[in-house]
């Protein structure tokens, strides 16, 4: 502890106050400003998707969201998340793990590639996959000939999930391992530990709060995708709509009530995703720094 | 275990860190590997260990050839500079991490690895702090515990880079007298690469001195600090003051003085350098009529009980400081004051011909 922060916990000296921080108008200015902006641009419209889901009363809401369509987009949803997710998360751990604890040829191109889907509008990214598996694209009459289906079906779905929660575990880890460096690692192989022991009694423990802040935003984002998605889905109600084109659907009908409704399902899950990041994020800065302190 | 290194030699692209090196450790020695940064004594400690692969040359351990054999079939014990202990294992589990990965046949029983660690943890004095995490350590308590990490594979070599790197210089002195300490209780064989001279000469039985990947003399402490093989391990090694001259058959002249020099008597007038410690050095105000060079005191520092002088020869003013150190009895005596005249002999030099800087 520095001397400042003793002087700060031990004594309320008005002075230092006084010294440290800009006057009292400016900070409540400060203040204002950014309560109003959140409010205007993040509280009023959530509480609005909730008063409109409700606005109709709850049994409205509830045949909405029962509702065999919004049935099968849930359906469709967790099942494009719960195959995304766990790839990329393998994916993510394999790449952060070469990237960080190996030197090879090529590493600079594939940091870039995992990049790509940031950089790359998730309209495009499902252009991208008409244009290789559609029935104009390079694999269309091949996939045809075999009676397998890619685009306006689930497996494209899938594949467009995929590409866009690519770099969220991987950018994650990449920092994280980074900041630990390999020399733990080297201990464990000088202590007699095998690849496997090393991984799962060394670096897994070391990255896992990462690991799990990695999991859940990409949770959200592969259940919350719409621009990619909407561009493979073809819209075929209970059957290629996941949430968000539900929504859409919906609200492009009039169905205002219903499209609120289904609406405040991916809200809650907002809300839910930003409770357990914030009780990760401590955790994670704690893994970055304890053994480097002195 | 003896340790034989014949002829190694290791690139890094461009870079020659280790050039065609040879050593012999003896079984039970405690060796420093003392070298500035760069000079590829790290490179030779992980080649040792087993970390880094050689592009041509041998490692053989009681005279069988380990070159290739992988670290785990080694037996050696590594402690690393910023001790790598698991930051998410408690003391305890980091001490008995090597003991827990070992295959089942030879894994040792719970009891066993509690008895053994607990064992280590009071020969590191650190017994108390078991279950704590590294982080709420101090850096000294931190590398006893990877010390005791080390050893508790029961390696046949114990190898440490740097060990008290980190460190700042109160704990480092402790540590350093508690690893000697520890090394003549346990006898195991062990390699220590450092930058730090002092450290070098007051841990171990033997100094390698390494530069630019060659090993430029391997000896006792006393020996590399009074009898320094090259002018290399003479400027490496503590403060030293070059005076240049000239040497002709078993003579030889540094301004005015004139010295006898019997280690060259077939030298036919050829320039050389004298080195010369600053603690060799004699000061007084008179010439007292033997050959001396007159010089002027620049800067005084008084440092414990040495006193310790910035001297410029009147001949060239300003450039080449001399450094000498005197008692601070001896200082009293003379009452010497900045500014003052006085007169300079080296008690003890060392000549190297033909070696102009």
């Amino acid at each position: 502890m520095d001397m400042a922060s003793i002087t700060a916990s031990s004594s309320h000296s008005p002075s230092r106050t006084r010294i440290t921080q800009e006057p009292r108008w400016v900070r409540y200015t400060l203040i204002t400003i950014a309560l109003t902006f959140l409010a205007l641009f993040l509280f009023v419209p959530l509480i609005s998707v909730f008063y409109e889901a409700l606005k109709k009363g709850v049994a409205v809401y509830i045949a909405a969201i029962s509702d065999p369509d919004a049935l099968a987009a849930i359906k469709l949803t967790l099942t494009a998340t719960a195959i995304a997710v766990p790839l990329n998360l393998i994916f993510g751990v394999a790449a952060a793990w070469a990237i960080t604890k190996f030197e090879f040829k090529g590493k600079n191109v594939l940091i870039t590639l995992i990049d790509l889907p940031f950089s790359v509008s998730p309209v495009i990214a499902g252009l991208i996959f008409v244009l290789v598996f559609g029935m104009q694209g390079w694999l269309g009459p091949w996939l045809a000939e075999h009676d397998i289906r890619i685009i306006f079906a689930v497996p494209g779905i899938v594949l467009a999930t995929l590409f866009i929660t690519v770099p969220f575990i991987a950018r994650e880890l990449i920092p994280l391992m980074q900041a630990q460096g390999t020399e733990e690692e080297l201990a464990a192989v000088t202590l007699g530990a095998n690849g496997w022991q090393l991984f799962w009694r060394v670096t897994l423990p070391n990255i896992k709060w990462g690991l799990l802040y990695g999991v859940i935003l990409c949770n959200a984002r592969a259940m919350g995708e719409f621009g990619a998605v909407s561009v493979v889905s073809g819209h075929i109600r209970g059957s290629t709509n996941t949430l968000p084109l539900h929504v859409e659907i919906l609200y492009n009908e009039y169905n205002f009530a219903a499209a609120f409704a289904v609406a405040s399902l991916l809200a809650l899950l907002a809300l839910i995703t930003l409770a357990i990041k914030t009780g990760i994020e401590s955790k994670v800065s704690q893994q970055k720094g304890p053994n480097h302190e002195h | 275990m003896s340790i034989e290194i014949r002829n190694l030699n290791k690139r890094f692209g461009s870079f020659t860190a280790l050039n065609n090196v040879s050593l012999d450790i003896q079984p039970g020695e405690l060796l420093a590997l003392l070298g500035p940064s760069g000079s590829g004594k790290t490179t030779l400690l992980r080649v040792i260990a087993g970390l880094e692969t050689v592009d041509s040359g041998q490692v053989l351990f009681n005279n069988e050839d380990a070159t290739h054999q992988h670290i785990h079939e080694r037996q050696v014990g590594f402690v690393f500079q910023h001790y790598a202990l698991f930051r998410n294992m408690t003391i305890f589990e980091n001490v008995a991490f090597g003991l827990r990965v070992r295959p089942k046949s030879v894994r040792p029983d719970n009891e066993e690895i509690n008895k053994r660690v607990t064992d280590l943890l009071k020969l590191v004095q650190l017994d108390w702090l078991g279950d704590r995490y590294p982080h709420q350590l101090s850096g000294g308590q931190r590398q006893r515990i990877a010390l005791a990490r080390a050893l508790a594979v029961e390696p046949k070599v114990l190898l440490l880079d740097e060990p008290f790197g980190a460190l700042d210089a109160k704990v480092r002195k402790e540590l350093r007298t508690w690893l000697r300490r520890l090394h003549d209780d346990m006898h195991i064989t062990s390699i220590f690469v450092t930058h730090d001279q002092e450290e070098a000469l007051e841990v171990s039985d033997r100094v390698v001195v390494m530069n630019e990947g060659r090993i430029e003399q391997i000896a006792t402490p006393d020996e590399v600090y009074e009898k320094p093989a090259n002018p290399f391990v003479y400027e490496f090694l503590g403060h030293v003051n070059l005076f240049h001259g000239r040497v002709h058959k078993g003579r030889a002249w540094i301004g005015d003085i004139e010295i006898d020099a019997p280690d060259h008597a077939e030298a036919e007038d050829l320039a050389a350098v004298a080195y010369v410690r600053p603690h060799d050095i004699e000061v007084d105000r008179e010439p007292n009529g033997e050959s001396a060079l007159a010089a002027q005191i620049v800067h005084i520092l008084s440092v414990g009980p040495i006193v310790r002088l910035e001297l410029a020869r009147e001949e060239n003013q300003g450039k080449n400081l001399i450094q000498v150190e005197i008692s601070k009895e001896r200082f009293r005596g003379l009452q010497l004051e900045k500014g003052d005249r006085v007169y300079i002999k080296p008690r003890r030099l060392d000549l190297f011909p033909h070696l102009t800087h």
